[in-house]
């Protein structure tokens, strides 16, 4: 677990946001808390319009919340103009500015700090090495390459030194290839700066690979909160579980429950043991979450489920077997491949599936 | 595939098109051509002279008019583009609310309102100040030009505030600028273009006036335009034809110059 010590840098408390009134009011956000850690890469997930987003501009200043209260190391910042709060932003579209060169662009926020000359001068230059523009400082941002404007907005954004670094969706414009550099290159600049990075994506797999602590949200509400494995292995809702990765849903039951474990009974009469999240009631009726990949197609008894094989989908690095439960439900198993490794069921094949004791994750609702 | 519509390819189109332009540009072809008329006449060329642009040159009135014409265009037309400015500014950079279409027409007003009506109106407004004041200077004709000129100045300026991409303010105050600074760094600069197309616009539109100028000026207060009108009731010679024609000139100059201005990044 990557439970990093530290004070807490962000804390959201309670906070709601309505936009409209009277009888168009949408609440974008309903009561969310959070506490964002010093040093912490952590990200906002969740589909188009779950909120993430207009979290974001609260902590930034470029909306006010209708309720609750943004502390910045104990001090409420909620009500304060962006420009008096210690916080920069990376924006989507960079929102550079056009009529600057890259250097001007990156010194804007120390000059408007009424920062002395010299030191303007030695910071834009030690921010253009961080990000490897040095060559391309005279430049108007309209003669640089995408990838390059996203490091002249980072680069922008981290120059007055703010105590939190957002970053709305930064990489969404850019191609794959460069993406996944990007990617690399932000964990770099936050390991390098020590900066708190709130991280906005709609992109789960940028999420899992980036963040130190993970947020899902949807329609206003934090669903779970914490690390990629965790919000992966262990997701407590519905919804977590379908957003992230594939996931096999299974009806069943819960037997008995002990602490964090509990015995369920499958639809088809196996027995698993499985994980439970924190503040679980158990009221006969259970979801199980099996990911594909901890599911393993078996041969004879023991195995929890039977069924047969429907379709055989390859994937390069691995395979997907999907097989039709014989209580009419739908199971995906998948399987790495590897070169001349044990066959694939054909398709039609009766095949048993095994589930480990740590694979099975029981959720809330 | 379906060829895509072309309206060039429709029958009729080239004649059409071209019956257009002979309407527009003959009649300015032949003002411009019997300038050059050696004789008196404005319909019977006798050779080509610049004896007209020397008898203009040379004509006090002519001088005397131009002149105040373009301090009047001048000063209204910066009188009138930071007013749009203004109204432009405020007219973007808000949340929209119920009432802001209405404000949009009520700064456009004077595109909509005949131009006789306003002349009326103003002459008799003015009259009114000129005897309890007893001022008969250029202030007038000023003011009166600055009001019709600023909705040609607002609506350039506030089209390039709307394509502005407003997140480069919010951006600066991300980056710890104020209001004014925000203003002066971010907007003003990327604004300018459009506060020089605005300018343009409105000193054209001064420069140009005959009808509001007729009723709102004093005695011995003639722009070049209503100078021109004066003197085409009396002998019309080749003068008129060359006085036009600098005219034209100048415009086409300024709007060149402008555009240019404009388009330097």
């Amino acid at each position: 677990m990557p439970d990093q010590p530290g004070s807490t840098a962000i804390d959201i408390v309670r906070v709601s946001k309505v936009f409209g009134a009277g009888a168009d009011q949408v609440a974008a956000l309903d009561a969310v808390s959070v506490a964002i850690r010093e040093n912490e890469f952590f990200t906002l997930l969740g589909p188009s319009g779950c909120g993430k987003t207009t979290l974001l501009r609260l902590i930034a200043g470029f909306d006010f919340p209708t309720e609750g209260h943004i502390l910045l190391h104990g001090a409420d910042i909620g009500t304060l103009p962006p420009n008096k709060r210690p916080v920069n932003t990376v924006f989507q579209n960079y929102a550079l500015f056009p009529h600057m060169t890259v250097a001007e662009n990156i010194g804007f926020g120390l000059e408007m700090l009424n920062k002395p000359k010299a030191e303007i001068t030695a910071r834009v230059s030690q921010m253009l090495k961080l990000v490897r523009m040095e060559a391309l400082a005279g430049r108007r941002t309209s003669q640089i390459s995408g990838g390059q404007q996203q490091r002249v907005a980072l680069a922008r954004a981290l120059a007055p030194q703010p105590k939190v670094l957002l970053l709305d969706e930064p990489l969404s414009a850019l191609d794959y290839k460069l993406r996944k550099e990007m990617q690399i290159e932000l964990k770099r600049l936050q390991n390098e700066t020590g900066i708190t990075f709130i991280f906005v994506t709609h992109d789960q797999e940028e999420a899992l690979t980036m963040s130190d602590r993970i947020a899902v949200m949807s329609a206003g509400r934090i669903l779970q909160i914490g690390s990629p494995r965790d919000i992966y292995d262990h997701p407590a809702e519905r919804f977590v579980a379908d957003f992230i990765g594939e996931t096999n849903f299974l009806a069943g039951a819960v037997e008995s429950l002990d602490g964090s474990r509990a015995r369920v009974r499958l639809k088809s009469g196996a027995v698993l043991e499985a994980a439970v999240p924190e503040g679980f009631a158990p009221n006969g009726e259970a979801t199980i979450v099996v990911r594909p990949e901890h599911a393993r197609l078996a041969e004879g008894e023991g195995a929890a489920l039977a069924g047969t094989v429907e379709t055989i989908v390859y994937f390069g690095t691995d395979t997907h077997v999907h097989v039709r439960l014989d209580d009419g439900g739908a199971f995906t198993v998948r399987r790495q491949n590897s070169r001349g490794g044990e066959d694939v069921p054909a398709e039609g094949a009766r095949v048993a599936i095994a589930i480990p004791g740590a694979a099975a994750q029981v959720l809330r609702d | 595939m379906a060829r895509t519509f072309d309206v060039r390819r429709q029958t009729g189109f080239t004649t059409i098109a071209a019956i257009c332009f002979a309407l527009l540009y003959l009649p300015i072809m032949t003002l411009v051509v019997y300038a050059f008329n050696a004789g008196t006449s404005i319909a019977i060329w006798e050779g080509f002279s610049l004896r007209w642009f020397e008898a203009a040159w040379n004509n006090n009135q002519v001088i005397e008019a131009s002149w105040r014409s373009v301090r009047i265009a001048s000063v209204a037309a910066v009188l009138a583009t930071i007013a749009a400015t203004m109204a432009a500014l405020a007219t973007t950079r808000t949340k929209p609310y119920r009432g802001l279409a209405g404000k949009y027409a009520f700064i456009n007003m004077p595109l909509m309102v005949p131009e006789i009506v306003v002349a009326v109106a103003l002459l008799i407004f003015f009259s009114r100040i000129k005897i309890a004041t007893g001022y008969t200077g250029l202030g007038y004709l000023i003011a009166a030009h600055t009001a019709f000129c600023i909705p040609f100045a607002y609506l350039p300026i506030r089209a390039r505030l709307e394509s502005m991409d407003q997140s480069l303010e919010t951006a600066a105050a991300d980056l710890y600028a104020n209001g004014w600074r925000t203003f002066r760094r971010i907007t003003l600069p990327l604004l300018w273009p459009g506060i020089l197309a605005g300018l343009m616009l409105a000193f054209v539109i001064s420069l140009d006036d005959v009808v509001i100028t007729e009723f709102v000026k004093s005695g011995g207060q003639d722009t070049l335009p209503t100078y021109m009108l004066g003197q085409l009731r009396r002998v019309v010679t080749p003068e008129m034809n060359a006085i036009s024609t600098v005219f034209l000139l100048l415009s086409i100059g300024i709007v060149t110059l402008f555009f240019f201005m404009s388009r330097r990044k």
